[in-house]
């Protein structure tokens, strides 16, 4: 139980995948504009990477090892992300149209999202059991959505600075982007 | 003919400075901060990179005509992530030292965006020639902004480059520079020098025209810049 714990504040806290680990940046720079599309896309990542981890272990496991086929992992998982992806947008659309029109806008964008990919393979690379896994999954959407909640609100302040012409736009969100990274360094050495 | 050759070498430069990958249309943003710690792993990112693409782009524009539309996004992964998986295997074989400094950052090389971007804007559209060259140079255009971000957070966060120390600054290497934090620092400031020498404004947004969802998003929600 306690391994359990660390895993998941470290998944959410020391190890975050944007900040640490750069996982979805394309996500984290673009999505974090507004408060409600940040979390919305926070939880779409949440419950894909979920998902997806239900789903590639099981097939790692039970398929690719058995066969010797491991080095297929990354063909594999991507397609299963990709088909996943695309299946619970279908069936989000038909059951629950409610969560389809919160989330359904964002679940395209994830297909490519590395964060995705990247937790599946983490998944198997640590060599995690069943459960640790998806507490990874879990741990790292939860940190994932951290991020971007925490970065909307310094990207609305940054909207009314003063900031010199060259370093409008791009730049001085990157720059934000480290600072906020610097806080998160705080929590490094929390587990050891 | 001397008007086709012109054609094709303007396929290669351009990538290079006036379309730069990274610097200009602000693709492929997470190995570009994650690995450049060091110059050396960013060369050798870079180079994983332009192997992937020119492979996938030589296919890709071989088999325009073969793939149906629809079916297109999944047929581009599954083979962006075989060469992925080659080129997973021959660095594990020759060069067993990147591929374990690169480590995940390798695999993730099937959803880097710029490859991904090349093949929806340039490889389903052009020909074989044409797509090996403009891989070629946006490779070329990566690899070096990823090597300017390595040698840039090498020198100043830990006093060397490529392996040789600096006097002055290897008695005091900043160390912010090799954390996270100071990947996007230096991309920041970098992009903010690109924008300054290029007198250009500076882009306000994210590079969407190469995410393969430009359309899906632009459409439904208006939200991913």
């Amino acid at each position: 139980m306690k391994s359990m714990f660390v895993i998941l504040l470290s998944a959410m806290l020391t190890d975050n995948f944007v900040l640490s680990k750069f996982m979805g940046i394309c996500p984290f720079l673009g999505v974090s504009k507004k408060l409600d599309s940040a979390t919305g896309m926070g939880l779409a990542v949440t419950f894909v990477m979920i998902c997806a981890t239900l789903v590639t272990y099981p097939i790692h496991h039970g398929i690719l090892v058995p066969n010797d086929l491991e080095y297929f992992d990354t063909v594999v998982f991507i397609l299963v992300i990709a088909l996943f992806v695309q299946l619970v947008e279908t069936m989000l659309k038909k059951c629950v149209p409610s969560l389809y029109k919160s989330l359904g806008v964002y679940l395209p964008l994830i297909t490519t999202n590395c964060a995705v990919l990247g937790v599946t393979v983490l998944n198997i690379d640590n060599s995690y059991n069943f459960g640790e896994s998806i507490i990874n999954a879990l741990g790292g959407g939860l940190g994932f959505m951290l991020a971007l909640v925490i970065f909307s609100g310094v990207r609305k302040k940054l909207e009314y600075a003063d900031i010199p012409e060259t370093f409008k736009g791009v730049p001085s969100t990157l720059i934000a982007a480290s600072i906020v990274s610097v806080s998160f360094m705080g929590f490094s050495g929390l587990f050891n | 003919m001397a008007e086709n050759k012109n054609s094709l070498g303007r396929e290669i430069t351009k990538g290079i400075i006036k379309e730069n990958p990274t610097l200009v249309m602000l693709l492929g943003m997470c190995p570009t901060l994650a690995v450049t710690t060091q110059a050396k792993n960013g060369l050798g990112m870079g180079l994983a990179t332009t192997f992937v693409l020119l492979g996938s782009n030589i296919v890709i524009s071989a088999l325009r005509k073969v793939i149906p539309d629809k079916v297109r996004i999944p047929a581009f992964i599954v083979i962006i992530a075989s060469f992925v998986t080659l080129i997973g295997f021959l660095l594990e074989g020759f060069l067993p030292e990147l591929y374990e400094s690169l480590g995940i950052y390798l695999t993730l090389i099937t959803v880097n965006c710029i490859i991904f971007g090349r093949a929806e804007m340039f490889a389903s559209k052009n020909g074989v020639v044409a797509s090996a060259c403009d891989a070629i140079g946006m490779g070329i255009g990566f690899t070096m902004a990823l090597f300017l971000m390595g040698s840039v957070r090498e020198i100043i966060g830990a006093g060397q480059w490529m392996g040789m120390s600096i006097p002055v600054m290897h008695d005091n290497p900043m160390l912010l520079f090799i954390m996270p934090a100071g990947g996007f620092f230096t991309l920041g400031m970098i992009i903010a020098a690109v924008n300054k020498l290029s007198n250009k404004k500076p882009p306000q947004e994210l590079g969407c025209k190469g995410c393969p969802h430009a359309d899906t998003c632009g459409k439904s929600g208006g939200d991913c810049q």
